[in-house]
Formats: C-alpha cells, structure tokens, sequence
C-alpha cells in the first residue's frame, strides 16, 4: 500500500501546498486584479479541505492519484527555455499554416506564436496578459471560473489557484475564423526536478460565431512532470464549434485535466478529446447545454499501450428542453494499459424532449489490457429519449474471418479493425484538415504498436 | 474445379457433415437444398475457411489442389468466395475501402498492379448499377447499420468486384423481400460465365426461379442424399423434405 494512507502525510501534502501557494500569491501573481485575488484565495482553501481524492471516493474508484500527491512538483519556472520554430512546426497538427498560440511550460511565449489569418477582432494569445492590464478584461472577469464547478473538484481548485496563464481566445459575434486556431502546450523544464503547470484556458465564442479551436498537449523532454489542466468554453447562442483536446503527453507524464462547455441557445459543439499520452491521465468533462436547441457531440478516442492509465469521467448535464446530445468514446488498449470510462447524463426537469445517445466501445488487444465502463443516468424529466451502451472485449473472430475470407491476412484484418475503432471517432470531426492530421498521428501510434507486439 | 469427397466436419465437437461427396465443373450452378440443420451452411462455412469447423475426415480439391489446407485469405486469393449469411458489420471502415483492400489482396497475388482509389471508384461504378446502388454505400462503414437486405447485396457487389471462380452463396436469398430477391439473382445471373461456377445454399425454391440451377442436391443429416436436375427443387417444393428424409431412412 502507498505510505500515503497516513492522516498525517494527507496532511503535509496539502500544507506543502497552501505554502506554496502563500508563496506564488505574495510574489509572482502579485499583478493580479482584485477579484481574481479572492478567487485564487477561495481555491487553495477549497483545495485544502477537499485535498486530493482516494480510490474510496466513487469518482475515482478505478484511479489512484497517490503518485501524484506523492511526488514533491516544483511550479514550472516559465525561464527562456528555448524552443526552436522549427520544433514547433513539428508538433503543430496544422503545422506553420494556421494562427496559433503556443506555450511553452504554462506559459505564453509570444516569439512562437502566430495570428497569421486571424480577423483583427479576434483575441488569441495570453490569458496572463488579459488579467494584467487595467484590472483585467471584462470578459475574463465575466467567465472565468464562473462555469467550472471548481468547488466540487481539489484539481480544478488547484488551478484555480494557482491560475497564471494559458490561451483567452474571444471569437466575437457572427466572426466565422477560416482556420483551426491550435493552442499548443509544451512542457520541457525539469531542470529543477518534477515540474508541475496550470495552463489555465478561456475560450468565448460569442452569438453566431464560428470556430474550430485544438487544444494540444505535448512533450520536449522525457521524465516525470504533471500538467493540471482547465478550459473553460463558452459557446454563445447560435455560435458554432468545433474543439478538438488532443492529448500528446510524454509517457512518463501526469495529465489531469478538467474541460467545461457551456452551450447557449441552437448552437452546436462539438468536443473531440484524443487521449494519446501520459503514464497517468484523468479528464474531467462537464458539458452543460444551457440553451434550448442546442447540440453536442462528444467524441472521444484513446489509445493506450505499455502501463498507461487513463479515466475519462464525462458529464452531460441537459438542462433546457429540445436538446441532443450523442457521446461515442472509443478506447484501444494494448498491453498492460487500463482505460475508464464513466459517462454521466443528467437530464434536469423540465429538459424535456431531451435526444440523448451515449457509447463506449473498448478494444483489449491484450490479454492483460483491462477498460472499465460504467454510464449513470439521472432522468428527472418524462419526454426524453436516453440510450447507452457499452463493450469491452478482443477483436471480434468472426469479423476477423468475414475480412480473410475476403483475401486479407490476418496482420491485415487485425489492423484494419484496429483501425477502425479509432476511425469510428476520427470521422465525426467536421474539420477534414484536423481530421487527416489526427488520422496520420493515430495511424502511426497503431502501427508502432502492432511493431513492437510482432516484436 | 471442385471435387468434395467424404467431407466430414464437426463443430464444438458435433458431426455435422456426415460424408458428402459433390463435384461442381466450370460453368455450372449447383443448388444445395435442405432441412434446418442438415449441414448446408456448415458446408459453406467449411469451403470458406472458417475456423470454428473441424474437418474429420475427407478431402476436398479445388482446381486439383488441396483446398483445407489453404487458410480463408489463401482460398479467397485462389478465386473462392463464400456469400455470408449473417455478413458481419466493421465499424469504422468504409465499404469503398474495405473493398479495394480486398481487391487488391487478390490482384497482387495473382501479380496484378494494385489499384488507386481513382481508378477502383472508376471500375466499381458499373458493379454498383447492376444492384442498383448509389455511391452513398461506398462511404458507409461495412454493414454497420445496415438492414438484412442491405447487407446481402453487399454480399453480392463484394462478389461482383471480386470476380470469383467459385462462388458459394450461403442462404443469400433468406430475409430478402421480392424486389432484393430478384436484384441478388439477376446479378448472380449475369456473372455467370463459363469458366465460374456457383453454388447455392438454400431452403427455398424461390431464387431458383430466378437462377436455373444445373444441379439440384438435398442435403439431409449431413450427407447429399438425392441429386438431380432443376425439377427436383420443384418436387421438393411441393412435397416439403419429409419424404426425402423417410427416403433416405430406408434407403
């Protein structure tokens, strides 16, 4: 069992952190306006009542988190650590053609970053530098950690906290952007031991707007950090969205990230979350449709090998009538990963005529892979129509044999239904550029799997 | 170009062929009729490869080589094609490529460049017309959500594209209603040519109106217990197969 069992080492570890905290507040977020002050404040107290979550507590039955309250991080230091162009040309999905706004461990680093074919009115860039000026910008005072049920979560809390930088992106009213906006994430310092950032993401797409926006998650260096994510999306009343969270991490990372939508009136989002990386991975996914009309897809995909753990814990919340909402995660799992899957649907009163469809499909393609998948459906209204289902198992034999009875080998059968688990999710992004990009990426992490199993 | 000899296979260990003998020539249909159960899609399933039969006993020669010891793909690149009866959905993968990957498993082994999605869209065009078909089937993933009928015409335009030497169709004509039935058998029809042959699993005499089958055999409890020419089916229709089966007991 982990030495963390202890009352008392639960409770250094959260003093570590409120003093860690007292230290970040009374110097480097000393230019922060008042009511993000009191924000950061309530936080670290909420995090030190909640502390950090055990496997008793049901959201968290299959993941443990004790390697991460373990681990003493240090905050990233933000220095001029120097990240060539080049480099990131190689991690963007859409490579230099697009706008982009880069970070390089939690924090904005302009030099790298581009607004190339973005409209004048559009902001993309440094949520620090829209705190900082004059008190702040109304808008970030408008949204931010006002959607986010932060006080139910110790990780959302601890970003909250410590919340610094990440992207603010504003998309105002009827502006359609033309490209993918991709926000990149890359850490690289672990100079002064296991780093630890809070990329913090503001994303406001106003009434009748249009945008595709990538949230991209990436490594330069190998070795043990953590990044504790939150993006707060607000989609507007009629505004369309396509969001794409596209998680690269190295495989000895820990990810633990908290994404919120909250969606007006007729519009449309549509939320792709590809889980790639990490040794340890927990996103949490709270979708709120807020406007009658309004319709989500979220579509998730992860693809797992070696021992990596990752839980994703979805929550559709219909809280207005006439809404649709379709989930479809898919998870591949190779070797000894294990992969979770909890898809929460809250349908409120008086949601009524609430279209609700939600599966997860997982793939053992090892005897020692192992998925959990549980839905949970709350109905408190009468006119809706709910499903679910879920399955976990190997590739299916009579499927492979109707594909070799057809002249295909076996490797080629195999792979091809392999293929097709993830090409299932691929095919609901709208964004044919992301999506051939993404097609490419998982492609090669399939072929280098099936590599190193023939090996 | 197939010569069955005492075929004898069983599955979770129960006989279910019991000694069948058939031979099929170029150019030639063959109608296999019978009871539920008396082994005709075991056949079918045997001929193909799947590996959930045992052959016991037997040998089967397909162009004079040993056909069970060919796997499932080696049999398919050879020119044997089994119709499913229950055809199997694959999600995520489109019928276009699903197809063209099956099409150019079997051209490469027969040395044949392989082919672009260009020029295989280009040849499928009139392969989908004799079905009657639309483009929109290419870009569905194979047989997912697909309805009972539509999933046996993707049987028949797998064979069409394919090009077969052998063709076993496995109960293609059962679930169909009128309209699917007569399209399945008019493309049956017009791919016969007379250096293929076909075979036709059925409980029916329905399709048979519609394919005028060479051969006619009844299988029953695993073995071919009467052969004959196209009026057999006929006969079978109007007096059922008890009286073959009470036949066969007394013979």
């Amino acid at each position: 069992m982990t030495p963390l069992g202890k009352a008392a080492d639960l409770a250094d570890v959260i003093d570590r952190y409120v003093a860690d905290f007292r230290a970040f507040a009374g110097n480097g977020a000393g230019g922060a306006p008042s009511w993000l002050k009191e924000i950061r404040e309530d936080a670290i107290a909420r995090f030190a009542q909640l502390g950090f979550p055990t496997t008793k507590q049901e959201a968290w039955r299959f993941t443990s988190v004790a390697p991460i309250a373990e681990t003493r991080f240090v905050r990233a230091p933000g220095s001029e650590v120097p990240v060539s162009e080049s480099r990131v040309e190689q991690f963007l999905l859409r490579g230099a053609a697009g706008p982009r706004a880069v970070f390089v461990d939690g924090r904005y680093a302009p030099a790298l970053s581009s607004r190339v074919g973005l409209p004048q009115a559009v902001e993309a860039g440094s949520l620090a530098a829209a705190l900082g000026a004059g008190g702040g910008s109304e808008l970030a005072r408008a949204h931010l950690a006002r959607h986010v049920a932060w006080r139910e979560s110790p990780f959302a809390a601890l970003n909250t906290a410590f919340l610094l930088d990440g992207a603010f992106v504003h998309i105002p009213t009827g502006v359609a952007l033309e490209q993918p906006l991709e926000l990149l994430f890359i850490s690289t310092d672990q100079s002064l031991g296991p780093a630890v950032t809070h990329p913090r993401n503001l994303v406001v797409v106003d009434r009748g707007a249009e945008a595709a926006v990538i949230e991209h998650y990436v490594s330069l260096a190998r070795g043990l950090y953590w990044t504790n994510a939150v993006a707060e999306v607000v989609v507007g009343d009629g505004a369309r969205v396509e969001y794409y969270r596209v998680q690269s991490e190295s495989r000895d990372a820990y990810h633990v990230a908290t994404t919120h939508s909250q969606q007006g009136r007729d519009s449309y989002l549509g939320l792709h979350v590809v889980t790639l990386g990490g040794a340890l991975a927990r996103h949490d996914v709270h979708t709120v449709l807020d406007g009658t009309g309004a319709e989500l897809i979220l579509n998730g995909l992860y693809l797992l090998g070696g021992t990596q753990h990752a839980d994703h814990h979805t929550l559709i919340e219909h809280a207005r009538p006439h809404c649709a909402s379709h989930e479809f995660f898919n998870g591949v799992l190779d070797e000894r990963a294990h992969g979770v899957f909890t898809g929460r649907i809250i349908v409120r009163p008086g949601a009524q005529r609430t279209d609700s469809k939600q599966t997860n499909n997982n793939l053992l393609l090892s005897t020692e892979a192992r998925a959990d998948s549980q839905p949970q459906l709350e109905i408190y209204a009468d006119d809706v129509k709910c499903t679910h289902g879920s399955t976990v198992g190997p590739l299916d034999q009579t499927a492979l044999y109707y594909l070799r009875s057809r002249g295909l080998s076996t490797e080629t059968a195999r792979s091809l239904m392999t293929y097709g688990f993830a090409a299932e999710i691929l095919g609901r992004m709208r964004r044919a550029e992301v999506r051939e990009r993404l097609d490419r990426v998982v492609r090669d992490r399939l072929e280098s799997g099936a590599a190193a199993r023939a090996a | 170009m197939l010569e069955i000899k005492n075929l004898h296979a069983s599955v979770e260990g129960h006989e279910i062929l019991r000694g069948v003998d058939l031979t099929v020539r170029a150019g030639e249909v063959h109608a296999i009729m019978g009871p539920n159960g008396s082994g005709k899609s075991t056949l079918a399933q045997v001929l193909g490869g799947h590996p959930a039969y045992t052959v016991v006993e037997g040998s089967v020669l397909f162009e004079g080589r040993d056909l069970l010891a060919m796997k499932p793909e080696e049999r398919a690149r050879e020119g044997v094609f089994v119709a499913f009866q229950y055809p199997v959905a694959i999600r995520g993968i489109t019928n276009a490529y699903f197809l063209r990957s099956a099409l150019n498993a079997i051209r490469k082994h027969r040395g044949e460049e392989e082919l672009g999605p260009v020029e295989f869209m280009d040849r499928l065009e009139d392969k989908l017309q004799v079905i009657g078909w639309d483009s929109t089937y290419l870009s569905r993933p194979v047989n997912d959500g697909f309805s009972g009928g539509e999933k046996k015409r993707n049987e028949i335009l797998q064979m069409a594209v394919l090009e077969p030497k052998l063709a076993i169709l496995d109960e293609t004509d059962s679930g169909l209603d009128i309209d699917a039935l007569k399209t399945v058998a008019h493309t049956v029809d017009k791919l016969r040519r007379p250096d293929n042959a076909t075979v036709l699993v059925t409980h029916y005499y329905r399709i048979l109106t519609h394919i005028a089958p060479d051969f006619v055999h009844v299988l029953s409890d695993g073995r071919i217990v009467k052969s004959g020419g196209k009026d057999l089916a006929l006969e079978l229709e109007e007096k059922g197969y008890d009286w073959i089966r009470e036949g066969a007991a007394v013979a």
